[in-house]
């Protein structure tokens, strides 16, 4: 699971979550892998982020050193700034871990690098 | 002809004819060509429109899968003699440009078996052409084609051409990647993996443009992430089936079975195919249930979902007693299924889109349909879209499924309406079988009605 899916993803499909979000993260396992940089992708999905919770993740897993703690103005053209977001963003995976509920400490077991969000018969 | 437009032949391939229009009207939209249809000839796989110039043509070529070559057309006619009358006029005009160009010419016989020596004897009519350049096959400055139509059925073949084409090739389009995706050579499928053909068409109906975000619900064996890849998308998936996701359903392939499994999963098929740039997550989740932040946007979702055809099949003689669910197996437990009716989740799905596309964005979707009870205004229908394609793939004498095209125009509010009516509370299957049902008390139906 890349950090960019962490951001998108929430909790609410357990019955009575109100909002789900930001889910918290146990890794056991972190893969960093090479991506190709797409200046034009990076660009668009910055305005699509929940940059605080990016940032969140990515200190957890302990790739936050590097990355500035809000978006920078002008965040277009400044591809010093969008490197590094589309490391944390896409290079940053965890392969063995937890995806946490943050209402109801429900657990997400992350294995493989894919995330299970199934919930059970009796939560739904 | 409107002023600084040009004729141009575009030559499609002949299988999925209900798929072109909507195919190459996605495409102009999506690059911002200006097309004007002259001819569209449901059945032919010869159309001709104007373009402004060839570089249009060029875009166009750069995503169709529905059409073969673009061609510049510079005669057709009804007859051989009226062919090269025509052409005997305008030939030094037009190929002054090219008079000392390497160039070969292509002879297409549509629709009737001829023997080499009447295809050589074609091309040295065309004798009197003022080409000087050498012939050269392999990539030539300059490809001609000339084409006999004669009709799709070749049993009843007319003597003479139905119509005559020559002109210019200007660009092949990407029918190239069909073979590139073969399911044969693929690394990961599934029972239910879409044929690349169509996966590419729909990834061309969502107008998939590079640095899109799409995502695909019912990933299965993610094929239609494949083709959204290949057009630039970054892709996401969901699926409900644990095993598939990872990798350890049974295998597919009859000759697969015995041999262990080994790295086969949606990733791999990204990497063979250099796509893996492009790939983001695949999630076990279930689509019936909220998942993404409420605010998350995406550029295109595409999809296939369930019928409940093969699934069902799957499930005879494997269905388990329910087992309380032990803490150990917790991590990987797959909850047990619940029918999940076709109208509920078209409407749930046509509900997500209106809620997580961006305005202008496209979902495009499959909807399995019984032939003579479809109604057009019964289709599933949502306050926030509207359907902008609607192709038929004929799957038997009774049954066909619907590829859907809806674009988002306005933004979404609690109180927009959605529908899923085609069918009430059943599943595709159920539907199906009490319709066979039906057919085999009243043996036949009105045929197209
Ligand atoms: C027709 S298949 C899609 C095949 C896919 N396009 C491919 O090329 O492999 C439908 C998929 O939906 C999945 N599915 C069924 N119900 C689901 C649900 N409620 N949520 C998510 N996925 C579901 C099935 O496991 C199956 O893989």
């Amino acid at each position: 699971m890349k950090l960019l899916t962490h951001n998108m993803l929430s909790s609410k499909c357990i019955k009575g979550v109100n909002l789900g979000y930001p889910l918290g993260i146990e890794a056991r396992d972190i893969k960093v892998s090479k991506v190709d940089f797409n200046s034009e992708f990076v660009t668009r999905i910055i305005p699509k982020l929940d940059y605080k919770t990016l940032y969140g993740a990515a200190e957890k897993l302990g790739h936050a050193t590097d990355l500035p703690q809000t978006v920078v103005e002008n965040f277009e053209s400044n591809e010093d700034f969008l490197q590094k977001v589309h490391h944390v963003l896409l290079e940053v995976e965890v392969i063995d871990g937890d995806l946490i509920c943050p209402e109801t400490g429900r657990k997400f077991p992350i294995n493989a690098g894919i995330p299970n969000m199934l919930i059970n018969e009796d939560e739904v | 002809m409107s002023s600084g437009m040009k004729k141009y032949l575009f030559w499609f391939a002949n299988e999925h004819l209900d798929f072109r229009i909507n195919e190459i009207k996605s495409i102009v939209s999506l690059l911002n060509v200006d097309l004007k249809w002259l001819k569209t000839p449901y059945e032919d796989p010869f159309w001709i429109g104007e373009l402004d110039s060839d570089e249009s043509a060029t875009k166009i070529a750069s995503r169709s899968i529905t059409v073969r070559y673009i061609i510049d057309l510079w005669s057709t006619a009804p007859s051989v003699s009226e062919l090269h009358n025509e052409l005997h006029g305008l030939s030094h005009s037009l190929l002054a440009p090219y008079s000392d160009a390497s160039f070969k010419i292509k002879v297409e016989i549509f629709g009737k078996s001829q023997t080499q020596k009447e295809k050589l004897d074609k091309i040295e009519s065309f004798n009197y052409l003022p080409l000087n350049g050498r012939v050269q096959l392999k990539n030539p400055e300059l490809a001609l084609q000339y084409i006999e139509y004669y009709g799709v059925d070749h049993s009843i073949a007319p003597l003479h051409p139905r119509e005559l084409y020559f002109g210019r090739v200007v660009a092949q389009c990407q029918r190239d990647l069909i073979s590139k995706h073969s399911l044969k050579k693929r690394k990961f499928i599934g029972n239910t993996s879409m044929d690349p053909q169509l996966s590419l068409i729909m990834a061309n109906q969502a107008k998939i443009s590079k640095g899109d975000l799409v995502f695909d619900p019912f990933v299965g064996s993610g094929s239609l992430l494949i083709a959204a890849a290949e057009f630039g998308g970054y892709v996401l998936g969901t699926d409900i089936d644990y095993l598939m996701l990872h990798g350890k359903s049974r295998p597919t392939r009859k000759q697969d079975r015995d041999k262990p499994r080994n790295n086969e999963s949606v990733f791999c098929n990204m990497k063979q195919y250099q796509l893996e740039d492009h790939y983001i997550d695949i999630i076990v989740a279930d689509s019936s249930l909220p998942l993404w932040r409420p605010d998350i946007l995406f550029d295109a979702i595409i999809t296939d979902p369930p019928y409940g055809m093969r699934e069902a099949i799957e499930k005879v003689g494997c269905r388990k007693e329910e087992k309380r669910i032990s803490e150990q197996h917790l991590p990987t437990h797959i909850p047990s299924k619940v029918v999940y009716p076709l109208c509920r989740l078209m409407s749930d799905l046509l509900d997500f889109a209106a809620l997580h596309l961006t305005v202008g964005a496209r979902l495009v979707t499959w909807l399995p349909i019984i032939r003579c009870e479809y109604d057009e205004k019964k289709l599933p229908h949502h306050d926030c879209l509207q359907l902008v394609g609607n192709s038929e793939q004929i799957l038997s004498t009774t049954s066909s499924r619907r590829l859907l095209t809806y674009e988002k125009n306005k933004n979404f509010k609690p109180n927009s309406s959605s529908n899923g009516i085609l069918y009430s509370e059943e599943t595709f299957r159920e539907r199906y079988y009490k319709y066979v049902e039906q057919l085999r008390k009243v043996k036949g139906c009105e045929k197209d009605s």
